[in-house]
């Protein structure tokens, strides 16, 4: 093999507890087949967590599933993943099915799917533990009890008779990593492990990751996309694009000397927290003169009404904000924090029920959709998904031409083409692209297209549901560009929603926090990131991981001390 | 310090910035015929299935032919008892001038058969094109207003869904046609009582797909804009509905074809002297089992199979292939495994 182990540690003489050797992958497809994984060479020691980096499609997802021979049907596989002596590839299904659980775990990105509902997480643990060896009903529940209090799960005996459903995300994480820990598994291959859960969680995980290599001395594989996770976490980073390894280094070289122009480019797209724009005083401030806001929440409570006899749910409750023409407001919470609902309750796709919210003069609580379709040529929304986002029957053209003949600025797709075209130039869209089709675009584009839609009425309001998070760092980097250039052009009122508290820093001159349906704190962007003031803020700040594993350390430390200091945050408000 | 060691490969692969080119341009866009639902799928497959689609395809098409050139291929008339020669005879065998004999009353079986398939391809066509339109207005209706009007709907057609099928089809053939039938009326009444079947079925896969739809982002961004219902439900709701249609019209069309045979059996489908009909032979050759006369029964209950194989045929590859999980492709050449070995001496 050509590849040499530069290892500053002694144990590289060890034996590595999985080895990849110029590994290739690829697909059957209608069309040509798709080489995913183009000749990949890994090795990862024992005790060592190696993170695989890179944007969706380059194929790192592929690699770590074929360490479990988790291939579908339509891939031919070449090269050899060796696993204590057993090349993956060439073994038959019933000695895939020894070598799974045994010798090599997966931890999925959605714990909640990849657990059974309608079993005890006992009773899940045990089914694994009976599947590899001899243990009687007894000693298998024993040893669940032991490893579930090992992970960190509180009450252990009582929990473990407990279904999936009443385990948070978090929790349920924890107990498919048990799993992986109970059966002895060397290797534990981590899928994105993070990805769906809020950043406060993300951190807890992650420490139990750690803990896993340190204390049981087993080798990760982790696949991540969030550089911060592979600063925190990782020992060794491999950066894959187009189905190639381009660069593998230790952690702390990667991101101090990174070698080549992808991985560079990569890390320069992270967005980073404090790193935020140039501030930029809000309109009103200058004038001194009260503006009419084009938002204002009074109040504001969104209850979703419960089933028959039960009382309602609260997602937002008392909220108190207001929008000036042409400021960016950012609002950041988890998930269930309320922050979509406040979104969609400003367009009208949800009824505000309480309180005061008023949209350009007009009052949604108890709102009339014939009163209020005038008004909705004001106000533009960008959707999160942008896969979802278009009708995959229009061309892109026609979908940003819609806004313009419902409201009567056109009367047909051929008056509108003029409009379109300006629009498309506007987000850097060459003009062709609208004959295009949604799924002839990338994930990038298409979200870049949704906002020529949201903008083709010329809106004093703009609201953007995440409009990022379900791209890549680097294509985020880049409509995120688009948004702010636009936004300073055309100067519109934004409310910006993300979890993610650099994306928002970046971009907003105001900052809401929100949790459990409560703004705990709200101010400028530089107050709220710089000086918080609520307990909740300050958690959230400390739990975001930054992409420097240096500073990532202190932060950790840091982080620790906190959550030692007081827990009172944990408990509702 | 550790530097990667092994060679990096040349950066042009790592373009900056940009997203990455969408690759769908590439393959510049078919005409539009290609892309149809049944000629896109056939192109697309491979290996048994694509033998299965192409089986189904060939029957179908040699009953539509069979239906359209009726008058062309058939000998006689399908209600001809005589020609110029006198009467035919009854029950006889297969001749040279009787290809596959004659019936109890004196029919020819050929010309039965052939002029059988114009009434079985007309009754399902009519009753597939009254069933989709109703059904999908239900459908799109229901699903997308919802409320007291879409539970009501609903549980009519689950109503509908509890009845034997062929028992309401009697009931409704009885109320149309009142029993007495002529060819046209008659086709009528057994395509509008097959209809009243399978509307239900039709509206419960439009609304269903409806209600998923209502709730996509891009049906919301509409609403967002401030588009009229009307606008929403024809421009962005009904094209997207009507995808999984064609696999249910074939599917249908199969049943539509055993309940018109089912109907003509039991003597509720169209006289003999209106039109020929499979099912009604099939009736009249009960008797002629036990006499040894199999050339009455054999003819017409071969034809509904066939034309029912085919159009399953169709329906059940139709389906395998719009599902990418259940399609099959071709498999790309195979890599060569030439690390594999090395990699297991060294392990």
């Amino acid at each position: 093999m050509t590849v040499v182990q530069n290892h500053t540690e002694p144990e590289a003489a060890t034996q590595p507890a999985v080895s990849i050797n110029d590994l290739r992958i690829s697909f059957s497809t209608d069309a040509e087949p798709v080489q995913a994984v183009d000749g990949v060479t890994l090795h990862v020691q024992p005790g060592e967590v190696l993170a695989i980096v890179g944007e969706s499609g380059s194929g790192k997802t592929v690699t770590a599933k074929s360490i479990l021979g988790l291939l579908p049907d339509n891939a031919t596989v070449s090269g050899a993943v060796v696993l204590e002596g057993n090349d993956v590839v060439q073994l038959s299904a019933s000695q895939l099915r020894q070598v799974r659980g045994r010798d090599v775990a997966m931890v999925f990105q959605e714990a909640s799917t990849a657990l059974n509902p309608v079993f005890t997480v006992g009773w899940q643990i045990a089914e694994g533990l009976r599947a590899h060896g001899k243990y009687s009903k007894k000693q298998a529940r024993e040893r669940a009890v032991e490893i579930l209090g090992t992970v960190g799960i509180p009450d252990p005996e009582k929990r473990v008779d407990h279904y999936p459903h009443q385990f948070s995300g978090g929790q349920k994480q924890c107990v498919v990593i048990a799993m992986a820990l109970a059966l002895g598994s060397q290797v534990i291959v981590a899928d994105e492990p993070t990805t769906a859960l809020d950043v406060t969680v993300q951190a807890e995980i992650l420490d139990l990751l750690r803990r896993v290599r340190d204390d049981f001395g087993r080798a990760i594989v982790l696949i991540t996309h969030n550089m911060g996770v592979v600063a925190d976490l990782a020992d060794r980073v491999a950066v894959m694009y187009h189905g190639k390894v381009v660069e593998e280094a230790a952690v702390r070289d990667l991101f101090a000397n990174p070698q080549h122009e992808y991985t560079q480019h990569l890390l320069g797209a992270v967005p980073r927290l404090g790193a935020q724009r140039v501030y930029r005083p809000a309109p009103v401030a200058s004038t001194g003169e009260p503006v009419t806001p084009v938002v204002e929440a009074r109040d504001l409570q969104i209850v979703y009404p419960g089933r028959l006899g039960r009382s309602g749910f609260h997602a937002v409750k008392d909220v108190n904000f207001t929008i000036a023409p042409g400021e960016v407001l950012g609002l950041v919470g988890e998930s269930g924090s309320g922050k979509t609902t406040i979104g969609r309750a400003i367009v009208g796709l949800t009824r505000a029920t309480g309180g005061s919210l008023s949209v350009l003069g007009h009052e949604m609580v108890g709102f009339n959709e014939r009163a209020f379709r005038p008004l909705r040529s004001r106000v533009g929304f960008v959707f999160q998904d942008p896969a979802t986002s278009f009708n995959p029957l229009l061309t892109v053209g026609e979908a940003i031409a819609e806004p313009l003949l419902i409201h009567g600025l056109a009367e047909d797709a051929a008056g509108a083409k003029q409009k379109v075209q300006a629009l498309l130039d506007a987000v850097h869209l060459p003009t062709h692209y609208a004959q295009r089709y949604p799924h002839e675009l990338s994930g990038g584009q298409r979200q870049r297209a949704s906002l020529a839609r949201a903008l083709a009425l010329d809106p004093e309001l703009l609201v953007a549901d995440e409009p990022t998070s379900a791209l890549d760092v680097s294509v985020q980097a880049r409509v995120l560009e688009v948004f702010s250039e636009l936004q300073e052009r055309l100067g519109f009122a934004t409310l910006f929603i993300s979890h993610d508290l650099a994306v928002v820093g970046m971009l907003a001159d105001h900052i809401g926090v929100l949790y459990r349906g409560q703004l705990v704190e709200h101010g400028t962007g530089e107050q709220v990131l710089t000086d918080p003031q609520h307990p909740y803020t300050q958690r959230l700040l400390a739990s975001v991981p930054v992409p420097d594993p240096v500073e990532q350390r202190q932060r950790r430390e840091a982080l620790a001390a906190h959550r030692a200091a007081g827990d009172e945050v944990q408990q509702p408000l | 310090m550790s530097v990667p060691t092994h060679d990096i490969p040349p950066a042009s692969g790592a373009e900056s910035g940009a997203d990455p080119v969408a690759h769908g341009e590439a393959a510049e866009r078919e005409p539009r015929w290609k892309r149809l639902p049944v000629v896109w799928q056939r192109r697309r497959s491979v290996g048994l299935q694509r033998g299965m689609l192409i089986a189904g395809l060939l029957l179908c098409a040699m009953f539509v032919l069979m239906a359209v050139l009726a008058p062309l291929i058939a000998p006689y008339g399908f209600n001809q008892l005589s020609d110029a020669e006198g009467n035919f005879p009854r029950q006889a065998a297969p001749s040279a001038q009787f290809w596959w004999g004659t019936t109890v009353g004196g029919y020819d079986v050929f010309s039965r058969v052939i002029w059988g398939a114009q009434t079985a391809v007309l009754t399902v066509l009519l009753a597939v094109l009254a069933s989709i339109f109703l059904g999908i207005a239900l459908g799109l209706i229901s699903g997308y207003l919802g409320g007291w009007l879409d539970r009501i709907l609903v549980t009519i057609a689950d109503a509908i869904y509890a009845f034997p099928s062929l028992l309401l089809a009697i009931v409704v053939s009885i109320v149309i046609s009142g029993g007495e039938s002529g060819f046209m009326s008659g086709i009528l009444a057994a395509a509008l009582s097959i209809t009243v079947v399978f509307v239900p079925q039709y509206f419960r896969v439009v609304r269903a797909e409806t209600v998923r739809l209502k709730a996509e982002p891009f049906v919301e961004s509409t609403r967002v804009l401030g588009a009229s219902t009307p606008r929403i439900l024809s421009r962005h709701v009904l094209r997207n509905a009507t995808r999984s249609l064609p696999l249910i019209i074939t599917l249908n069309a199969s049943e539509a074809i055993l309940t018109l045979a089912g109907l003509g059996f039991l003597g509720f489908g169209i006289n003999p002297t209106a039109a020929a009909e499979w099912g009604y032979d099939l009736n009249r050759a009960i008797s002629d089992v036990a006499g040894g006369i199999w050339w009455t029964g054999v003819f017409p209950g071969a034809a509904i199979v066939l034309l029912v194989l085919g159009i399953t045929l169709v329906g059940e590859s139709l389906n395998d292939l719009s599902d990418p999980r259940l399609r099959m492709r071709r498999r790309p050449t195979r890599l060569p495994r030439k690390t594999a070995a090395a990699m297991k001496g060294a392990a």
